[in-house]
């Protein structure tokens, strides 16, 4: 298993290297650094300037270097915990990322917290005995509300809650400080969105181990039809919707975007989305990584803990 | 002799129809004029254009009643069928159906089902005054197009390289694999920016970032299919025919693997059209002044955050996931269908 999780990390880390070389080739380009000079010099700046001062505003901001040298200094800096500056808001990056990723965090806390006890008890419920009229009718809404996209459900569920009934604040872009009810409408559009997946997956799990001989035998012993349910059928499948909830980690880091633009919430992705459109450079960097970070991450996890629920699979 | 004809029906029209060429045939006759009319429209005269997309419209009925005809016994699955077609038949007859200019700004903050300046607004209009009966029908027209396209350029490419890892294996399989896994572990959105941003947002470039972005989890589909399918007997067979690799992928592995993907291809053009839709409120994708679903709810999210006006937001996001809902309950209805077989 060392060996799994050492081939893991050492393909991660392949893959951080290819993903932030592509990134840099592709920042590296004239119409970028115009970009960058664009935003800030403005216009008339920009267009006064000869092609001298520009190449000098290009050496005073370290955009003329070649390109590997500033990749090379950037993996030095990274090395050592230092990640570079914002061109867009010039400060460290370190710990602005950490600032946006702690408010994502908070979002994700309550999404998971919400969408798991959600989804799977919707789901065991549907699983346990296929095809009745509960079962239809969760499979039923869980599509309908996994069809909806994360951009319709944030209308839907701010015209409701918010311009409709007036209960909560249509924008969460906490300026007066942290404000719970700003936090309700972002987490009730990924919880809407996400819950619907989980429980099918989950049902799907769940109609699988009902059909086995095991829990056949548990009825036939004249047990508790309860006890067979709790005691025999969940433990068992409950395990694949473990791995798929881990996985969505790796879902709500692109998933957050959308909703954060349009709740105007500062978390990782408008962070992600703003820096992309500038041409920050080291702030898509980073956010890259901590990305690729966790989407690896969260699949080991999701594998080890696979191996430790279920003792028939073991690592060849 | 009496007797051999009358026990021989004649098929009814219907059932003559259902034979995949005639099916292939109508779909080409649906498609290929919509995508040129969106794609190359602007470099023909309206006259021409408009005569070129004409034969989709009944194309696109006749498919519709032989989609509900095969499927009558699922209602779910009649129910996502009619409403995919609903929006197809909208995108096909668009040019042909008495609408107003959708981006000609007449009388703005109609509320819907009202008669301002004359005119009578349905839906409303926007805050520009255009009509929104007319932006939603002309943007459904471009989102179904671009979405159907990219998908399926996604698929061309994630079925090749999935026939050539899982064919070949090898050091093809390493490379394309290895490549694959770097294009999944970055997150879709990162990929969609980082991709849109470099080349620039338009329809075309939609398409690329949604191969680079769709290609790498159909070609592992494909890949683990053809793994398994070519160790059968026909593939043998035809190795020791002396068919080269190229006729194999094609023509043994490729019928092979399609049912598999088909139900795929359906789910997969609902995350298309959530992707298109996200990307251009974004400000990312299509560009205005043209409608399109995620354009207007991106233009109204300013203007409109106030219960009066609130239909502008609404009517593009209904609009966006009833047509997601009907590729689900398709996918769902198709999946079903291939399990009963």
């Amino acid at each position: 298993m060392v060996k799994l999780l050492g081939q893991r990390l050492l393909q991660m880390l392949l893959i951080m290297l290819t993903a932030s070389i592509i990134l840099f080739l592709i920042f590296d380009s004239d119409s970028y650094k115009k970009r960058i000079a664009l935003a800030e010099l403005g216009n008339f700046g920009l267009s006064s300037m000869s092609s001298a001062d520009y190449q000098a505003w290009l050496d005073k901001k370290g955009l003329n270097v070649p390109v590997y040298q500033r990749y090379a200094s950037w993996v030095g800096g990274v090395l050592v915990g230092d990640l570079g500056e914002s061109f867009e808001k010039a400060t460290p990056v370190g710990p602005l990322l950490l600032d946006r990723l702690k408010n994502t965090g908070i979002l994700a806390f309550w999404v998971f917290a919400l969408m798991i006890p959600i989804s799977l008890i919707l789901g065991v419920l549907s699983g346990m005995n296929e095809g009745s009229k509960l079962d239809r009718s969760i499979t039923f809404v869980s599509v309908f509300f996994t069809s909806m996209p994360e951009i319709a459900t944030a209308v839907i569920v701010t015209v409701v809650f918010a311009l409709g009934l007036g209960w909560l604040p249509t924008k969460s872009a906490m300026i007066s400080g942290f404000d719970g009810w700003q936090l309700v409408l972002p987490v009730m559009t990924l919880v809407i969105y996400d819950f619907g997946y989980v429980a099918r997956m989950t049902r799907a799990s769940m109609a699988e181990v009902m059909t086995s001989q095991y829990i056949r035998t548990a009825v036939l012993k004249g047990i508790p039809y309860k006890r067979v349910i709790m005691k025999h059928a969940l433990r068992n499948a409950l395990i694949a919707p473990f791995t798929i909830i881990i996985l969505q980690l790796n879902w709500l880091l692109s998933g957050v975007v959308v909703v954060e633009v349009f709740f105007e919430y500062k978390g990782f992705g408008k962070l992600l989305l703003e820096a992309a459109l500038f041409g920050d450079i080291y702030v898509v960097q980073a956010c890259t990584l901590v990305a690729v970070v966790i989407a690896v991450l969260s699949q080991i996890i999701s594998d080890v803990g696979y191996t430790f629920l279920n003792p028939r699979i073991r690592f060849a | 002799m009496a007797v051999t004809t009358a026990t021989m029906p004649v098929p009814s029209l219907m059932e003559r129809l259902k034979t995949p060429k005639v099916i292939i045939g109508l779909m080409s006759l649906a498609w290929f004029p919509l995508m040129f009319y969106v794609m190359f429209g602007n470099f023909v005269g309206e006259g021409i254009r408009n005569a070129i997309l004409f034969p989709a419209v009944p194309a696109t009925i006749l498919l519709y009643i032989l989609a509900v005809t095969a499927w009558r016994e699922s209602w779910l699955a009649v129910l996502g069928v009619s409403l995919v077609f609903f929006w197809l038949l909208m995108a096909v007859s668009a040019p042909f159906l008495p609408l107003a200019d959708p981006n000609a700004p007449v009388a703005p903050f109609a509320a819907p089902m009202t008669t301002k300046k004359d005119v009578f607004f349905l839906l409303g209009s926007d805050f520009k005054g255009r009509d929104m009966l007319s932006r939603v029908i002309w943007g459904c027209q471009r989102v179904i197009v671009w979405g159907i396209s990219a998908t399926f350029v996604a698929y061309v490419f994630g079925t090749l390289f999935g026939l050539i890892a899982g064919y070949l294996a090898g050091w093809w399989d390493q490379i394309i694999s290895f490549l694959g896994n770097v294009l999944l572990s970055f997150p879709v959105m990162v990929l969609f920016i980082v991709i849109l941003n470099y080349l620039g947002p338009s329809g075309f470039n939609i398409v690329i970032a949604v191969t680079f972005a769709s290609a790498p989890a159909i070609m592992r589909i494909v890949r683990g299919l053809a793994l398994d399918i070519k160790t059968r007997d026909y593939v043998f067979a035809a190795q020791t025919r002396g068919e080269s690799a190229l006729w194999i992928m094609v023509v043994e592995l490729l019928p092979n693997v399609r049912g598999p993907i088909i139900v795929d291809a359906c789910l997969r053009l609902g995350y298309t059209t959530v992707a298109i839709t996200t990307l251009t409120f974004l400000g990312l994708g299509l560009q205005p002044p043209d409608p399109d679903w995620g354009l207007m709810i991106k233009e109204s999210a300013k203007v409109a955050m106030v219960p009066k006006f609130s239909y502008m937001l609404l009517v593009p996001a209904l609009a966006v996931s009833s047509l997601i809902l009907g590729f689900n309950l398709m996918a769902d209805g198709l999946r079903e269908m291939s399990l009963r077989d």
